[in-house]
């Protein structure tokens, strides 16, 4: 296996150093390194950060090839600085049994480009009303220790205890799309003044709230984890504060795009802007910025959601939620945390790779650069800024919500198990990095 | 003006303008020949997605007055289903040489994506789009009033000062909102007034008073009191405990019309329920605009359809 | 650019006057005519061209039927240039069946606009006949359209603007002509050009 050399990079607490990758593990980190025989990467005013870590793909293998598959969404993501994602369990069929879960899992490290953890379903066919398989996919192959039904929420309360009891048995942890149904029937858009302008159905902040609320207390009362998946309301920030302050085992995720974009942005009926939950108002986005950045929110999450194109060009109200964000999550952090001001580069570690492999319980992944740690990290180039275009997408889906913008920084290079998955910029071919094994 | 969207996108100078054409388009209408030859040779299609004979056949009128070739074309079912129906038909128009499409359809937004999706070359008027807007209807409203108002001296006029009361399922409907932002854009004062279940959330920076008491909003003496239909089907969603609970609380019942003001306008955009959001005393008496206001669709009609279609390029 | 004075608010005045004495002595007295105006300045025209004619004709209790005849909706070039507003059309009570109509506009030019104001006159009514009266006849006719009163003959070339401005509409009064060159003095526009070519 190739030994590289990264030599003058900056670390993410602001230090500059030169880091060895020696097969499985980074063998050095320091000044005024060499090894013989090694390949070096020139890092000066890189910034290398630990691979990033995703608790929230959309890979859409099985069922939707046609969008995404798990190496193109693979590809993206290491493209994205990514280096492993975590592929959510709504694929057809619905990934609730340990085969299903073993296929994600073996396509992806036949892809070779990052790690895919699987995410078990929390109810069979996400029908909300059956335990699926829990015990067998966490006992699988697979290993599952985190169970969703994203895409519909975990709505009867009684069900919900018995899913955080049975998942916290199991050492997992319930990551739920909190959406209360009945008041979100037929919803559209946030539910404020640009819903009421466009006349869309509504989508109340109180329905992702409510259930927030009555998770946090589920999870008190039965002592086991919840996560909360793509948290994007003022409230929701307010009432994690409160359950954390109380001690209680939540964590939560915000996308990128609730930290950037709001609903202002659905007035001319373009359906790339159309995601559930929906884009928020000003207010929303301050909040879940300042939540992420105290700690009350601990990760950030894409929600990739690849859509073919003719489910986006259509009129809103039959155009598909969700937009892809694999390439684009470090540029979009970068621009709403970190110029400003809200959070350095730790703490850009700290929520794009760091705590997310810890609530995902991924191995070998979130770990600080240093001697013996994994092998995987990400070169990126701050300085500059880039149009964001079709071009930088990789996998089979085009609804980017940032086409046409100016974004910030570039992913220069990715490594994942000690080998380049991107290098120069540009994406390894599939057959190199599959043929590592 | 290549599309009519939204009242939204009006200034006052077009407003009015599009009045002042329709004043004229209303004066042919009134002769024995009522055809002009304006837009021979252009081709509308009335682009159904949603019944509505009350608008199709406005529309259809006002193009056939203006002498354009007009195809009806009902599609059925397919708003909510797939997106593609839009787009495909949309481009089979295209390929049929459509100048303009008249275009009704369930989704809010259907016009604005496609005047801007590329799939068709032709103006977009909107008919009448889910829950947003329906401006041919707000500026026959609007022109109504104005006429009322003000007779032959409407011309170049704006409607400064006028007070109008829109009652009922403000949620719901794309005349209300279409009514509010011209009335405002004209000058109006806009009063909405519905069951709080009805108001939409999230209109505090609207450009109107909100308010839940009709016998208030009546007490107020506006110019003109426009009531808007009421799906009976809202009673099973939950939005108010029964039909007669509503028609008490916001239905123009022969008591609150006769509190009304003998200047003041009665207007619905039809069809009435009648005996229930409005009384026939009310909807049959001379301060109802309720039939000009299908006649005056026409001649607004044939205005908006001048309009988007009549210009070429400078 | 410079615009050149062609006719004066008394030469208009009296282009108006022998215009109406024209229009009296051809239909052998008042009796059945109808002052139609061609929108905007035609309308003003009418309205003094009417006004004399009642004066003139020394009838008791006799005033010249007066209104505006607007042919927008009747246009040839809508596709051809930005759409525009249209005008109010104000026909006399009595209507135009029988009567002998004059239209009244202020620059005859392609002839376009007339053959609009024809057609638009058959939807409404069918006079005994129509004339035509102009305070200016620049010449470049595309149509076989002829007027029956002049005010003033003005030769011109096609790149050449002639301007009327008229008291009631734009608080002076003065034909003038401008732009163009020597050279196009002959020059035929093939073009669609609006009528008059005024602003």
């Amino acid at each position: 296996m190739t030994t590289y050399l990264i030599a003058g990079a900056t670390l993410a607490d602001g230090r500059t150093a030169d880091i060895v990758l020696d097969g499985g593990i980074v063998a050095e980190v320091g000044t005024g390194l060499s090894r013989a025989g090694a390949t070096r990467v020139d890092a000066a005013g890189l910034l290398a950060l630990p691979g990033l870590v995703d608790l929230h793909t959309h890979l859409r293998q099985p069922g939707g090839e046609g969008s995404e598959t798990v190496l193109s969404g693979s590809r993206a993501a290491a493209a994205g600085g990514y280096t492993a994602v975590s592929a959510m369990a709504n694929t057809d069929p619905v990934a609730d049994t340990a085969s299903a879960v073993e296929q994600v899992q073996a396509l992806g490290d036949a892809a070779g480009y990052v790690t895919v953890r699987p995410i078990g379903a929390v109810t069979r066919g996400l029908e909300g009303t059956q335990l699926a398989d829990l015990g067998a996919m966490a006992r699988s192959r697979a290993r599952v220790r985190m169970f969703s039904d994203d895409g519909l929420c975990v709505a009867d309360p009684l069900l919900m205890r018995r899913a955080l009891e049975y998942i916290g048995g199991l050492g997992g942890v319930l990551a739920q799309h909190a959406q209360e149904p009945r008041l979100t029937v037929g919803a559209q858009l946030n539910e404020g003044p640009v819903s009421a302008e466009l006349g869309l159905a509504g989508w109340p902040a109180v329905a992702e709230e409510s259930i927030i609320a009555r998770d946090v207390l589920l999870a008190q009362h039965t002592g086991a984890r919840l996560h909360v998946c793509h948290l994007s309301t003022a409230g929701a920030v307010e009432i994690v504060r409160w359950a954390k302050a109380r001690g209680i085992a939540v964590t939560a995720e915000v996308t990128p795009h609730h930290l950037l974009l709001t609903d202002r942005l659905a007035e001319g009926y373009d359906a790339r802007f159309k995601v559930n939950p929906p884009l928020r108002g000003d207010g929303d986005v301050a909040a879940v910025r300042a939540g992420l950045a105290d700690g009350t929110i601990d990760a950030v999450a894409t929600d990739h959601a690849p859509h073919p194109a003719d489910s986006k060009s259509a009129e809103w109200s039959a155009a598909a939620n969700g937009m892809v964000g694999l390439e684009s999550a470090l540029s979009v952090v970068h621009e709403a945390m970190v110029e400003t001001g809200l959070l350095d580069w730790a703490g850009v570690e700290r929520v794009m790779s760091l705590a997310p492999a810890r609530i995902g319980d991924i191995r070998g992944q979130g770990e600080p650069i240093a001697a013996g740690s994994s092998p995987e990290l990400v070169l990126y180039d701050p300085a500059v800024r880039r149009d964001f275009s079709e071009t930088q997408l990789h996998g089979r889906s085009r609804n980017s919500p940032y086409l046409g913008r100016s974004l910030p920084g570039r992913v220069i290079a990715t490594f994942h198990r000690g080998a380049p998955t991107v290098l120069d910029g540009a994406l390894l071919p599939v057959e190199e990095v599959a043929a590592r094994g | 003006m290549k599309h009519l969207l939204s009242t939204k996108e009006l200034d006052a100078a077009t407003a009015v303008g599009i009045l002042d054409v329709a004043d004229d388009m209303a004066a042919t209408q009134q002769r024995e020949v009522k055809k002009l030859p304006t837009l021979r040779g252009k081709t509308v299609v009335n682009l159904f997605f949603e019944d509505s004979t009350r608008t199709r056949i406005s529309f259809e009128a006002a193009a056939k007055r203006l002498s354009a070739d007009v195809i009806s074309f009902a599609a059925k079912g397919s708003s909510v289903s797939k997106g593609e129906s839009l787009q495909d038909t949309a481009q089979t128009l295209e390929a049929i040489g459509a100048d303009g499409i008249v275009l009704r359809h369930s989704s809010s937004g259907a016009p604005a994506v496609l005047a801007r999706s590329g799939w068709v070359s032709a103006s977009i008027v909107n008919a009448g789009d889910g829950t947003h807007e329906h401006p041919t209807q707000a500026l026959l409203d609007a022109f109504t009033l104005r006429r009322r108002l003000h007779g032959d001296a409407g011309r170049g006029r704006d409607l400064d000062g006028v007070s109008v009361l829109i009652v009922g399922d403000i949620l719901h409907s794309r005349v209300a909102r279409s009514n509010v932002w011209l009335l405002a854009t004209l000058g109006a004062h806009v009063t909405l007034v519905g069951p709080p279940t009805l108001l939409p959330h999230g209109i505090g920076d609207w450009p109107v008073t909100v308010g839940t008491d009709l016998d208030a909003g009546i007490a107020e003496g506006p110019d003109a009191v426009m009531m808007l239909r009421v799906q009976k089907e809202r009673m099973s969603d939950a939005f108010f405990p029964s039909a007669r609970e509503y028609a008490a609380g916001w239905g123009l019942n022969g008591a609150r019309f006769r509190a009304l003001p003998g200047r003041t306008l009665v207007m619905h955009p039809g069809p009435m329920n009648r005996g229930f959001e409005i009384a026939s005393e009310a909807a049959d008496s001379p301060q109802s605009t309720v039939r000009e206001q299908v006649a005056n669709g026409v001649a607004t009609r044939m205005a908006a359809l001048y309009l988007t279609l009549a210009g070429g390029a400078a | 650019m410079t615009a050149r004075a062609v006719l004066q608010q008394a030469d208009i005045s009296r282009a108006l006057t022998r215009i109406a004495h024209e229009i009296l002595e051809s239909n052998r007295g008042p009796e059945g005519l109808v002052v139609l105006g061609i929108p905007t300045r035609g309308v003003e025209l009418a309205d003094r061209v009417a006004g004399l004619l009642t004066e003139f004709a020394g009838v008791p209790a006799w005033s010249c039927p007066v209104g505006s005849l607007d042919v927008t909706m009747y246009r040839d070039d809508l596709g051809r240039n930005p759409v525009r507003g249209t005008a109010p059309t104000r026909i006399p009570d009595a209507g135009i069946d029988g009567a002998t109509v004059v239209l009244v506009d202020d620059v005859l030019y392609s002839g376009r606009t007339i053959r609009a104001a024809l057609d638009a006159l058959a939807d409404i009514g069918r006079p005994a006949a129509v004339r035509l009266a102009v305070l200016v006849d620049r010449g470049h006719r595309q149509l076989p359209i002829r007027p029956d009163f002049v005010g003033k003959n003005l030769p011109s070339a096609a790149s050449e603007r002639v301007n009327v401005r008229l008291a009631g509409t734009d608080g002076v009064e003065a034909v003038t002509i401008e732009g163009g060159t020597a050279d196009e003095a002959d020059a035929v526009s093939t073009g669609g050009p609006a009528e008059g070519g005024a602003a």
